[in-house]
């Protein structure tokens, strides 16, 4: 037996490993320091962050490398998500501190389990295996699923916590069960073997078919779409702001790279068969996610119905990539999709920044109302928070125009009109939600006349991520091409 | 030759108004630095108009560089003799904006004067660019200082109406977004105008492509029947909203007929003429006696507008040089009156805070020289010979006598119309008996007011005896655009 073990090469995996490793000596030190040195932990937590990216960025190289078996998969799509994981965990990291502390919710628990999180969501990113997958998935929902716990004494955390954790484990159950059959159809867990089985026509297709389904279903839970979306508005208004802001943000590029993974790369060949699904997905949770936007006088309920219409705008891009088996759109489309999700993830991290810095200790900012007369208050966070807003509406000159505008254009290419059509007209029902923000931010009169109250490094994060809005707006070229470049190699 | 005087005029705004919002609560600054701006603003167009080779039909001052390479957007700007004309008055009409609300603004002024300069480098970029993301971004882009113009130094009923113009306007240039997308395709990977205007189409797209345009522009007009966010807003904005709005975005969606529906479907545009001007006669006909039975001011002059809009795109629509031209100077001269008549009404505003026809009656007796530039824009309005008014509606009802007579008696009862209300209204506010003790107590309008009124009254009348500089810069492009435009591209 002993002879045909060989070592795996583990250079590709260096920054999990250099997490991990971290993550353990922080868990260690942690146990030693006081609630006074909890800094300490916040400040090993960003430089693990930091060390990881350097990693990342030292080991990219362009080439796609398979390792472990071929479990583990390092290619420049994986360095590229990876680096904006590490940006989006570091921006979250650092909103938060403060808000835990006067929370007295500033446990060393709430860091690792981000850092854990992290690590789940890498693993994601990287894997070529259903194994690989799950194992990534796992290690990150059971990661959320506690910290949405974190603050025990609160009724609706824990509520909310139960009720992730219950239907989580649900969509996990999906998952596998839609992995067994793909394996039963392919006889192979490994995304290259199963590409390659249906590319042969030798799976059984009944039985592909069924595990096809199963696999959308769990990747739709974690993208938190229509009809997969229960979870959504519970949890991001239970948890504590800074666990929502961790659930809304870096955990949507995982999903992104789940997708691409498992229908890209293994399931390419049944792209006819999964856009079907995606479009009345994504269609659904456009109408669905606006609409019930509109109803909502919590700010977190409303940004999260807002993050279910935004989950379905980037399928739109992924379900535009094969027209009549053409593969030709296949780039642009999945590259529009991609710098969609990354665009959300910056809007997303700023409009629940916006949300702790208005919280203070006993307060918690969470209805519309809380941001009346922000102009009165503070006309430069007012001028972040209507950046956030329009930018999310889709109104130039901000990022979230350009992605709204390539994926319409991979839409349209695919010749799929009447879905564009749809989709700008519940923009439009859309665009309401978000104005109504701004007009409570201008046009209303303070109810709160605190001062706003929050540490230097939030002011100055929440300034870079709402200029980076405006800016990325003036200039998105960059980073649409670094999207189609690093996806590139991957098609 | 390459010149910046296009990206002077967009930017030169836009970033002197980060100046202005950097003098925060400082109001006296706020308002001097604003002041500067717009003339800095103004005074680099006029290099466009000075430097304006009439004989050419194409684009002029031309800048042209990529901005977005992966959808291969370009940042590419250009004048014509249609869009130059609207730089020039767009930023003259900010200074003017910047005047008026010297000493009525109080609350927030630093804002209120960065929110009119964005918006009018904005719309500078409208009437400039030649491709249609970066047209787009502005189109849109100019709805978000607008919003926050009503909505915060607006009326009562200002949330209203701001949330009205918005949704109204985006659903209208969210459609166009799909049209753009769909000509970028079918152009092989392009956004470039001029391109568009070469592309073969067929007619069941074209149709359809119209549509799509007609729905952004006729929005933005406004036409009959997707008029009624224009009331609501220019009743609620403060009346500099009110001077731009009427001034410049109503030419928006003029000006997109012209750059984007003609030439792009010129096939689709004849076919659709009839519906066209039906459209516009109902907006110059119906509206007109709407606006007849206003018992607010404001209301009645937002009614005239559409009406005169109307009139816009009623010579757009006969396909001639009279009736083109007589729709560009119609624009040019409404931006002057409209914009006056809005000044005049918030002059009295300001002083009685109603903009009640009822609350009024006598003004002459306590606000003579008041009365007499009000007098002077109200003949105006109604298209009276030697003012600017009389000039496009004359010319258009011109060119439709030319069309179809029938369509020419039904255009030309707007001058009717128009001194009814227009006339009406004149006499119940100014003339007759002072009304109340408040209108007994009115002062006389003061050197600022006289200021901006006396600029206008100038350009009104050099406009209404002298047009000839005026037409002079549109004659080649719009020959040029007929002639685009009569041949089919099928």
């Amino acid at each position: 037996m002993l002879q045909n073990f060989i070592t795996p090469d583990l250079y590709p995996a260096m920054p999990e490993i250099f997490l991990l490793v971290m993550a353990c000596v922080i868990l260690l030190t942690d146990a030693l320091l006081g609630r006074a040195q909890r800094w300490i932990t916040a400040a090993l937590t960003l430089i693990t962050l930091a060390g990881c990216a350097l990693i990342t960025y030292q080991t990219m190289d362009g080439q796609v490398v398979l390792t472990f078996s071929n479990m583990f998969v390092d290619d420049l799509l994986a360095d590229f998500l990876k680096l904006l994981l590490y940006l989006a965990v570091i921006v979250v990291v650092i909103y938060s501190r403060d808000y835990l502390v006067a929370r007295q919710l500033d446990k060393g628990e709430y860091y690792l389990l981000v850092l854990f999180a992290t690590l789940g969501m890498m693993v994601m990113i990287s894997a070529a295996h259903f194994l690989t997958i799950y194992l990534g998935l796992e290690l990150l929902s059971l990661s959320l699923y506690a910290l949405v716990a974190i603050d025990r004494d609160s009724p609706r955390a824990t509520e909310a916590a139960m009720k992730y954790f219950v239907l989580g484990a649900l969509a996990s159950g999906l998952l596998l069960y839609g992995m067994s059959m793909v394996y039963g159809a392919t006889g192979t867990l490994e995304f290259s073997g199963i590409a390659q089985a249906i590319y042969g026509q030798s799976a059984n297709q009944t039985v592909l078919m069924f595990g096809l389904v199963f696999l959308v279903a769990g990747i739709c839970f974690k993208l938190g779409v229509v009809p997969f979306h229960m979870w959504v508005p519970d949890v991001y208004q239970g948890a504590p702001t800074a666990v929502t802001l961790v659930i809304a943000t870096a955990p949507k590029l995982a999903a992104f790279a789940m997708a691409v993974r498992l229908l890209i790369w293994a399931l390419f060949d049944l792209a006819e068969e999964w856009q079907v699904m995606l479009m009345l997905v994504a269609g659904a949770s456009i109408v669905l996610g606006n609409l019930a936007a509109i109803a909502q006088q919590n700010i977190k309920r409303m940004l999260a119905y807002s993050g279910i219409s935004h989950m379905g705008f980037m399928l739109l891009g992924l379900l535009a990539g094969v027209v009549e088996g053409d593969r030709h759109f296949a780039l642009n489309a999945y590259s529009s999709a991609m710098f969609y999700a990354v665009s959300y993830v910056i809007m997303s991290l700023a409009s629940f920044g916006m949300l702790i810095l208005l919280s203070r200790a006993g307060f918690e900012a969470e209805n519309i109302d809380d941001f009346k007369g922000l102009n009165k208050r503070s006309s430069w966070y007012a001028l972040m928070m209507l950046f956030v807003m329009f930018s999310m509406a889709g109104v130039p000159f901000f990022i979230g125009f350009f992605a709204k505008l390539s994926v319409l254009q991979a839409v349209v290419a695919a010749g799929y009109l009447w879905l564009a059509v749809l989709a700008v007209v519940m923009s439009v029902i859309g665009a309401f939600y978000y104005l109504r923000v701004v007009k409570v931010m201008y046009f209303d009169e303070p109810v709160d006349a605190a001062p706003i109250r929050a540490p230097a490094e939030v002011r100055v994060m929440l300034s870079a991520n709402g200029l980076a809005i405006a800016a990325l707006g003036l200039a998105p070229q960059m980073l649409m091409s670094l999207c189609a470049y690093a996806l590139l190699g991957s098609l | 030759m390459s010149s910046h005087f296009l990206s002077l005029a967009i930017w030169v705004p836009i970033l002197g108004a980060l100046v202005v919002f950097a003098a925060g609560n400082e109001k006296n600054l706020a308002r001097w630095t604003a002041l500067i701006v717009a003339f800095a603003g103004f005074a680099v167009t006029l290099p466009l108009y000075m430097g304006f080779d009439v004989g050419q039909a194409g684009m002029q001052f031309v800048e042209q560089r990529p901005w977005i390479p992966r959808f291969n957007i370009e940042y590419f700007l250009g004048v014509d003799g249609i869009s130059v004309l609207f730089i020039l008055l767009n930023s003259f009409i900010t200074i003017l904006v910047v005047i008026a609300g010297w000493e009525v603004i109080e609350e927030k002024v630093a804002q209120y004067m960065g929110a009119f300069l964005i918006m009018s480098g904005l719309m500078n970029g409208i009437f400039s660019a030649l491709d249609a993301v970066l047209f787009y971004v502005f189109f849109e882009a100019s709805l978000i200082p607008m919003y926050i113009i009503i909505g915060v130094w607006g009326g009562p009923n200002r949330v209203y109406a701001a949330f009205k113009f918005f949704l109204y306007t985006l659903l209208g240039s969210l459609l166009m977004l799909i049209a753009l997308i769909w000509l970028f395709l079918a152009s092989g990977g392009s956004f470039n105008l001029l391109e568009w205007h070469q592309l073969r189409i067929d007619m069941a797209p074209q149709i359809l492509l119209f549509v799509a345009f007609l729905v952004a522009f006729a929005v933005k007009v406004p036409m009959w029947p997707v008029h009624t966010w224009l009331p609501d807003a220019h009743v609620e904005a403060p009346t500099g909203g009110s001077v731009v709005l009427a001034a410049i975005m109503l030419k928006l969606g003029a000006y997109g007929f012209l750059r984007f529906s003609l030439p792009i479907a010129p096939d689709a545009s004849h076919y659709l003429a009839p519906l066209m001007i039906a459209l516009s006669l109902i907006a110059v006909i119906y509206i007109g006696f709407v606006a007849l039975v206003q018992a607010d001011m404001k209301k009645l002059i937002a009614y005239s507008s559409i009406s005169h809009m109307g009139f816009v795109t009623l010579g757009f629509f006969i396909f001639n040089r009279l009736g083109v031209e007589g729709a560009l100077v119609q624009m040019i001269s409404h931006g002057f009156v409209s914009a006056a008549m809005f000044l005049c009404v918030g002059v009295m505003y300001d002083r009685m805070h109603s903009r009640q026809i009822a609350d009024y009656g006598g003004v002459v007796n306590t606000m003579p020289k008041f009365a007499g530039f009000f007098m002077l824009f109200a003949m105006a309005n109604a298209g009276l010979p030697a003012t600017s008014g009389f000039v496009g509606e004359f010319m258009v009802a011109l060119g439709a006598i030319k069309y179809n007579f029938w369509v020419g008696f039904l255009a030309a009862t707007t001058l009717v119309l128009g001194a009814a209300y227009t006339l009406w209204m004149y006499k119940r506010v100014v003339f007759g008996a002072v009304a109340n003790s408040h209108v007994a107590e009115l002062a006389d309008i003061n050197h600022r007011e006289f200021l901006f009124l006396a600029l206008l009254a100038v350009c009104v009348l050099a406009m209404g005896v002298y047009p000839y500089p005026f037409t002079e810069v549109m004659h080649a492009s719009v020959d040029n655009l007929l002639k685009h435009v009569a041949v089919s591209k099928l």
